[in-house]
């Protein structure tokens, strides 16, 4: 078995005094779809967004625990955010593209982090994204018009064009497909399963088929601890614990 | 078979009527305040017509190459005197040569100088009349009052009539009015001194408010820690922007003239003042267009390892431009109609000159209406009618500005 890349050791979130998470020990492994699944308000979003620090922008959110990417603590105190967030990249439920071009969207990441050192490279880079994303065919002839003239489905593969632009080891998705239709889901989906080659994906979803077609592991969270975690075959078909056996048949949810 | 219409009862008419008179209680609201709009614009159009014309009084002078110019003014007496030779008492002399503006004999030697050619011969001038002429003729005086009721004697509108008979007087369009300063007599009073103290004035507010301004609202909105300290600071900018402005111009007093000794009257000051008066303004008015931008521009901008100035400056400050300068309008808005403060540092002054510079002492639009409305001289109730209309120019002329800025940084999302 690989090593995880993604270790995460009796993790405690608070919102004030409220717990959201409670004792979570989880390893995700590399180049491979993790799902989390769990019921609304099981705390797998809050978890998700533990791995990039991104709960670091609610004041009121506080974290006990060690999380570890690549054997690196990164809430440690000369880990810089800015870096980890390089590192890992985030999907949004919705898709959020920037206010400005379909190319500046995509460029973003690489400007700021200064990852091209000429205009035709940062250009290659932005096509081959956008190409990895499977949305260079369809946006080629526009690079120029509005990030949000696309379609819901086209702006969320915008948005995973814009995250592995600057090819992150990790890349977090929070409910990527909640918004999109069914034929848009469909290609997101397909799009994660051959971004896996390159990445680590941990993806939140609602949606117990999506889980099932898209990961190769799934952990299930409930009322915020990780109840079960393991290969997606056996989480769905031989459920170890009656709460995950009841909530993948539908009757908790 | 269900009802549909009223008939069917679920309290429908009374629901009805309810609309019905709350929709034209809300048309009456609006007709009102147009009525109102209409009326005030159409006396102030209707008293300030008057100023954008004035009367001239043609004069032959003799100009020989010794005359100094200091004695034009009595070649104009000579010259009226030639005109009306009856006229033989003191007094009655002394009401002639009312008759041309106290500007008459400055107004020869500029034509001196633009046309040099002028010297050594006999010329027909036109110079300014005096503002009771110019209403006599405008009709803007009851000639059935008794004599000594009126600014205007029964010789002198025998005069006029004369000289109206005689082809000597006329009346061209009104340049001086937008070109020149403030002065004692209303014929050749202009605003120009005061246009320009309140465009410097207003350059200094927005130079010191608009980034000072947005910068404390960024930081407020986007950086500052949330804590008693921030809530003490919000419930204070609030409360600042209640403060009724007259405060600021005694802060000004004390402080920028009292402490720091700057130059009294000046734009600089008053920008200064009204800058402190219009930053609480531009603060929560930022604060509100920064509030109004969806997180998740920043969320996303964050997450791709953003450092948290560049996904402000990046992406939260550029969408909410527009709003931001809206706001910083509505305060400048506010700052050009503002007098009290402008009273305490002494930018009430007499100014007949045109300011240079910043530095030098100015007026401002609405303390020149605020002079000339308390000024006694019949024809100064036009020119404040005719200042106010040039208040709203400015004042339509920056918000068009405004809205035609707002219009290019806006962006779509």
């Amino acid at each position: 078995m690989t090593d995880p890349i993604i270790t995460a050791r009796g993790i405690d979130i608070f919102y004030d005094t409220t717990q959201a998470i409670k004792g979570v020990d989880l390893d995700i492994l590399p180049n491979k779809v993790t799902a989390l699944i769990g019921p609304s308000g099981c705390g797998k979003s809050t978890f998700l967004r533990a791995i990039n620090r991104m709960n670091d922008l609610i004041p009121i959110c506080h974290m006990n625990g060690e999380l570890k990417i690549v054997g690196q603590d990164i809430y440690a105190p000369e880990v810089d955010v800015v870096a980890l967030r390089a590192q890992v990249g985030m999907v949004f439920q919705k898709p959020n593209p920037f206010p400005k071009s379909i190319f500046e969207n995509v460029a973003y990441g690489l400007k700021i982090h200064k990852m091209t050192t000429s205009k035709s490279e940062l250009q290659d880079r932005v096509e081959w994204s956008l190409k990895s994303a499977g949305l260079w065919n369809e946006v080629s002839d526009r690079l120029d018009h509005a990030g949000n003239s696309l379609s819901g489905g086209q702006q969320q593969r915008l948005c995973i064009a814009r995250a592995i632009a600057v090819k992150p080891k990790v890349i977090l998705m929070d409910e990527p497909c909640s918004a999109l239709d069914p034929i848009a889901t469909a290609v997101v989906e397909e799009l994660i399963d051959n971004l896996r080659e390159e990445y680590t994906i941990v993806i939140v979803t609602h949606s117990m088929q999506q889980a099932a077609r898209i990961s190769q592991r799934t952990a299930f969270f409930h009322l915020g601890s990780l109840v079960e975690y393991g290969d997606t075959k056996t989480i769905f078909t031989m459920p170890a614990d009656e709460r995950t056996q009841n909530y993948i048949t539908g009757r908790i949810g | 078979m269900i009802d549909l219409t009223k008939k069917a009862g679920f309290n429908l008419s009374s629901r009805h009527r309810a609309e019905r008179r709350f929709q034209w209680a809300g048309r009456s609201a609006i007709l009102i305040a147009l009525l109102f709009l209409v009326i005030m614009i159409g006396t102030i159009a209707r008293d300030a017509s008057g100023v954008f014309r004035q009367t001239q009084i043609a004069v032959q002078v003799d100009l020989d190459a010794e005359t100094p110019s200091s004695s034009y003014g009595r070649i104009i007496k000579t010259a009226l005197r030639d005109m009306f030779p009856d006229v033989s008492t003191r007094r009655d002399k002394k009401r002639l040569y009312s008759l041309v503006s106290p500007e008459g004999s400055f107004e020869i030697a500029r034509m001196v100088v633009d046309n040099p050619a002028l010297i050594g011969g006999s010329h027909r001038l036109w110079l300014t009349a005096s503002d009771d002429l110019d209403l006599y003729l405008r009709g803007k005086v009851d000639t059935n009052l008794s004599e000594h009721q009126r600014r205007i004697s029964d010789a002198e509108i025998r005069w006029v009539d004369n000289l109206r008979a005689a082809g000597h007087l006329r009346r061209v369009i009104n340049w001086g009015f937008l070109t020149k300063g403030d002065s004692r007599e209303p014929e050749i009073a202009g605003i120009f001194s005061a246009l320009v103290g309140s465009a410097y004035s207003l350059a200094v507010c927005f130079a010191l408010s608009f980034p000072i301004g947005i910068g404390a609202a960024i930081y407020l909105e986007e950086f500052a820690p949330t804590n008693w300290v921030s809530d003490l600071i919000e419930v204070n900018i609030n409360n600042l922007a209640a403060v009724p402005s007259i405060v600021f111009g005694l802060l000004g007093l004390s402080i920028f003239l009292g402490y720091l000794g700057l130059p009294r009257s000046s734009p600089l000051v008053g920008g200064m003042v009204l800058a402190l008066m219009t930053l609480p303004t531009i603060i929560i008015a930022a604060r509100a267009a920064l509030r109004a931008v969806p997180p998740s521009f920043k969320e996303a901008a964050l997450a791709l390892g953003a450092s948290p100035v560049q996904a402000v400056f990046h992406h939260v400050f550029p969408v909410a431009m527009p709003g931001m300068l809206t706001g910083a309008i509505i305060g400048m808005a506010q700052a050009l109609g503002e007098t009290a403060p402008l009273l305490m540092i002494g930018m009430v002054a007499f100014i007949v000159d045109v300011p240079e510079s910043i530095l030098e002492p100015a007026t401002a639009l609405p303390v020149q209406i605020f002079l000339w409305a308390d000024s006694p001289e019949r024809a100064f109730t036009e020119k404040t009618a005719a200042a106010i209309v040039v208040l709203l120019i400015f004042l339509i002329a920056m918000n068009l500005i405004a809205i035609l800025l707002r219009r290019k940084l806006e962006t779509r999302f």
